[in-house]
């Protein structure tokens, strides 16, 4: 597994140890910066994690896919630190045999990575900020 | 006892770290969550508020030491 926090996604790093004989396919889920959210502009992002944990949320969630499906590699490459609209900030990848296993573990990842890993971004518009999902 | 703090809780309390008084008697995760309502009230206005021990989400009923590492998990966002 290639699980990590980094300043800045690199999707030739995460291809290149997805890679393998054994494997047929290669899912890459790339989440980038949108420019816009609720029909503001948004200027910039700023990612914070509580690193130890969010490595050991990301473990487990990595886990649970390893047993539901048959995968041959996993990453999961989450960005901190400020970043602009179009950045890739985060990277789910699995290679597997056959496709079917890695779509639906990529899917899985990037979903239960949303709900459970301690990572917390805050939008940036024309004129204020806000933490994302913070109030109801 | 200390506590972590990220996002928005960071930006609530003004600190990245809180420390508890012993005398505050603190020693479930239940009385944590209602300890920090009762010093910062803009807490109780988020959409969840969850405790950490060692990395691991835990529940109300959990006790506390103060050897464990303790956070405070606002709403995540990631992805």
């Amino acid at each position: 597994m290639l699980i990590k926090l980094v300043e800045h996604i690199d999707l030739n790093e995460a291809y290149a140890y997805l890679q393998s004989p054994e494997a047929g396919a290669v899912n890459l889920f790339v989440g980038t910066v949108r420019n816009h959210s609720k029909g503001k502009n948004v200027v910039r992002l700023d990612f914070e994690a509580y690193d130890a944990m969010a490595i050991r949320q990301m473990e487990h969630i990595a886990h649970d896919a390893f047993k539901q499906w048959p995968l041959v590699k996993l990453a999961m490459i989450h960005a901190v630190g400020a970043k602009e609209p179009g950045v890739p900030v985060v990277i789910i990848g699995v290679s597997s045999a056959h496709r079917d296993a890695s779509f639906e573990a990529c899917r899985f990842l990037i979903d239960e990575l949303k709900k459970t890993v301690p990572i917390w971004k805050k939008e940036f518009y024309d004129d204020n900020s806000v933490w994302v999902n913070a109030h109801p | 006892m200390k506590v972590l703090l990220f996002g928005i809780t960071r930006e609530i309390t003004g600190q990245s770290r809180i420390n508890i008084p012993e005398n505050a008697g603190i020693n479930t995760v239940k009385a944590l969550k209602s300890w920090l309502g009762q010093q910062y009230p803009a807490l109780q206005s988020l959409s969840s508020l969850a405790i950490a021990v060692d990395s691991e989400y835990a529940q109300d009923e959990d006790a506390l030491t103060p050897e464990q590492e303790i956070a405070l998990i606002p709403p995540v966002s990631g992805g």
